[in-house]
């Protein structure tokens, strides 16, 4: 994306630096994961759930109880039991939801793609509408244009994620009928087709069921939306200051002066550049879809990994809860870490240092 | 005698009148911002809604009115914005209402900035591995997702509002350590630290009594700009039922309650979730304008 060729000089003598680095960030990364899990370790040990009851119930007599006790490792120290619950996450082993009686990491895996469909058309939507938009409230900088994307930013930051889906159902589903309800596909549809990928978005176009496809589209269009418009209040803002950051540089002014039409300097030569850092920007906002689906997801009733959280959290399935936790907490790290290292590939001027 | 002219005096003939002088120029300066002006005068709106709830609101927050006429009644004269179906009148609802969101925002603010500014200016002062190890916690705290790490905190403690809080603060700290420390790192090898230090004065004191208050002014922008977004994570821990519980008129938990009956009964759902927009808005529009009026690095 960005023009590597121009500053090509200067990474000679940052390649030494290169594997240093990622051994740095990799220890980093480590270090977060462990601290992730301490941290749910810890929220687990607070619970005034007894967990031996949550097994055996509360009729089975003292001999079992303190057979499952030892079983279950509680009478060992507290450093201990961290450290077998390391090993059980490590493969993979999350324990057993006290609600569906199935491994939680299975579980997972069956909601995981209906968040990550509505994360990614979320976020196709919101940057495909925040990136112009912060364009133009930089090039207008201070006049109508900036001040409704201003205020459009404000809104977005302000308003209950919830609140403003529970209106848009009662708007657009409710009165207008533009939009499918609740759910992520009608029942009669969801027997028909072949779940292959999870994503009914795909499956159902690959298998050219277009009336399934456009049951899906209907559905998902409403709530992708509400959470795109929440990632491209953020999208247009940072757009706006990175693009009003490039528009003051001297490029630019030597462009206008060669005489390249103002379009080509905005569309191509400046957003070129704001591009490195708007791609960081996006995968953060990617990462707090994950944060916004647990509301939203209840409120649209998406058979998603956000529903799937509340659910556990109101039947006080507590294995449930932190496996959860620790699968959003553990790809938001991942993101996080994804958009330093896109940093560093796009950017030169980073890799140097 | 205080005249604008005494004010704005270049001369000022004492350390209280320019210090006076100073505080009245940020005022006019945040005075001409018409949009930080608005943001202000709602928050005042909320505390003196809170204040003084039992006067201004008409009817009882918690005790229905007549189960057999007067539930869900759509707005009208004598209920501004209807009733919800227990027969309660929404509008004293949301007046005291105002009360938890206030002691919401307050109480989170006040644990969580002696934290952050703690952790931040120890941090920065002594550098080092103290500085590794405390930066090291505030980015595991701040990997996770907000709402996240409060609904896992909640789920431990047991729903109820004083818990909501307790998980809000835990998880709003970071961001005002991480700018305490930056803070700091600009301010200990300053000139009069150095000559505090030679003074005697221990790390305590110098951290507490000397680099703190010169972070106070951008750590306070900062809880001012996070205060829509504590709101906000209160109303949705309210909404799944993990914030205070019922009959409380909590903003977020009125709105589930009025879930339900949104397709029949609009207004019961929606009016709560105005009021934590005007209020979540008044926040920002305040912070933008405090942070135009007080942070020099932030344009000029």
């Amino acid at each position: 994306m960005a023009d590597t060729s121009v500053q090509g000089e200067g990474r000679r003598g940052a390649l030494p630096a290169w594997p240093w680095k990622l051994v740095k960030l990799g220890a980093t990364v480590a270090l977060t994961f462990l601290g992730l899990l301490l941290v749910t370790f810890l929220i687990g040990r607070v619970v005034p759930v007894d967990p031996v009851l949550a097994v055996i119930g509360d009729r089975a007599s003292q001999s079992v109880y303190d057979r499952v006790f030892v079983e279950l490792g509680l009478d060992r120290p507290l450093y201990e039991q961290f450290w077998m619950y390391l090993q059980r996450v490590a493969s993979g082993d999350f324990g057993e939801s006290f609600l569906t009686k199935k491994p939680i990491a299975q579980d997972i895996a069956r909601v995981f793609p209906a968040t990550m469909e509505l994360a990614t058309v979320s976020i196709i939507l919101g940057t495909l509408a925040g990136v112009p938009l912060g364009v133009l409230a930089a090039v207008r900088q201070g006049r109508l244009t900036d001040q409704i994307v201003r205020v459009v930013g404000l809104i977005g930051y302000s308003a209950p994620i919830f609140w403003l889906g529970l209106l848009g159902l009662l708007v657009f589903y409710a009165r207008l009928h533009w939009v499918s309800g609740p759910g992520r596909i009608d029942i009669s549809y969801e027997y028909s087709i072949t779940p292959a990928s999870g994503f009914l978005l795909f499956d159902t176009a690959m298998q050219g069921q277009w009336d399934a496809f456009r049951n899906v589209f209907g559905h998902i269009i409403l709530p992708a939306s509400l959470l795109g418009y929440y990632s491209m209040a953020y999208i247009s803002r940072m757009t706006r200051s990175f693009m009003l950051t490039e528009l003051a540089q001297e490029y630019i002014i030597t462009a206008r002066v060669k005489g390249v039409p103002e379009w080509r300097i905005i569309w191509v030569h400046a957003l070129r550049n704001a591009a490195v850092p708007l791609v960081t920007v996006i995968a953060l906002s990617y990462a707090g879809l994950l944060e916004g689906s647990v509301l939203t997801e209840t409120v649209f009733a998406w058979p998603g990994l956000g529903q799937y959280l509340t659910n556990s959290l109101q039947n006080a399935d507590m294995n449930a809860v932190l496996g959860g936790t620790l699968v959003i907490g553990g790809i938001f790290v991942g993101l996080n870490l994804l958009s330093d290292l896109l940093y560093t590939l796009l950017d030169p001027r980073v890799r140097r240092k | 005698m205080i005249t604008r002219q005494w004010l704005l005096t270049e001369q000022p003939a004492s350390r209280r009148q320019a210090r006076l002088g100073q505080s009245y120029r940020t005022w006019v300066a945040f005075t001409a911002n018409p949009l930080a002006m608005v943001g202000l005068g709602i928050v005042l709106l909320l505390i003196v809604l809170a204040v003084l709830a039992p006067l201004i609101a008409p009817y009882d927050p918690l005790i229905s009115l007549d189960l057999r006429t007067q539930r869900l009644l759509p707005p009208s004269w004598t209920h501004p914005m209807g009733t919800d179906d227990q027969a309660r009148d929404i509008f004293s609802r949301i007046v005291h209402g105002a009360r938890i969101t206030l002691l919401v925002v307050a109480l989170v603010a006040v644990i969580a900035t002696p934290i952050g500014l703690l952790v931040g200016t120890t941090s920065g002062y002594f550098g080092g591995w103290v500085d590794t190890i405390l930066m090291r916690i505030t980015d595991i705290f701040l990997a996770f997702p907000r709402l996240i790490l409060a609904l896992a905190f909640v789920a431990a403690l047991g729903p109820g509002i004083e818990n909501a809080i307790i998980a809000i603060a835990i998880t709003s700290w970071p961001p005002y350590a991480r700018l305490a420390r930056a803070e700091t790192l600009t301010i200990r090898n300053a000139d009069h630290i150095a000559a505090i230090r030679l003074q005697g004065a221990s790390s305590a004191r110098i951290i507490w009594g000397h680099v703190t208050p010169l972070c106070l002014s951008s750590v306070i922008i900062r809880v001012t700009l996070d205060m829509a977004g504590i709101i906000l994570t209160a109303a949705g821990l309210g909404f799944l039922g993990l914030g205070a519980q019922p009959p409380q008129p909590e903003w977020g938990a009125m709105i589930a309650g009025g879930r339900r009956f949104i397709l029949d009964y609009w207004w019961v759902a929606t009016m709560p979730g105005i009021a934590i927009f005007v209020v979540s808005l008044g926040f920002n529009l305040l912070g933008d304008g405090l942070r135009d009026v007080l942070d020099p690095k932030a344009g000029k």
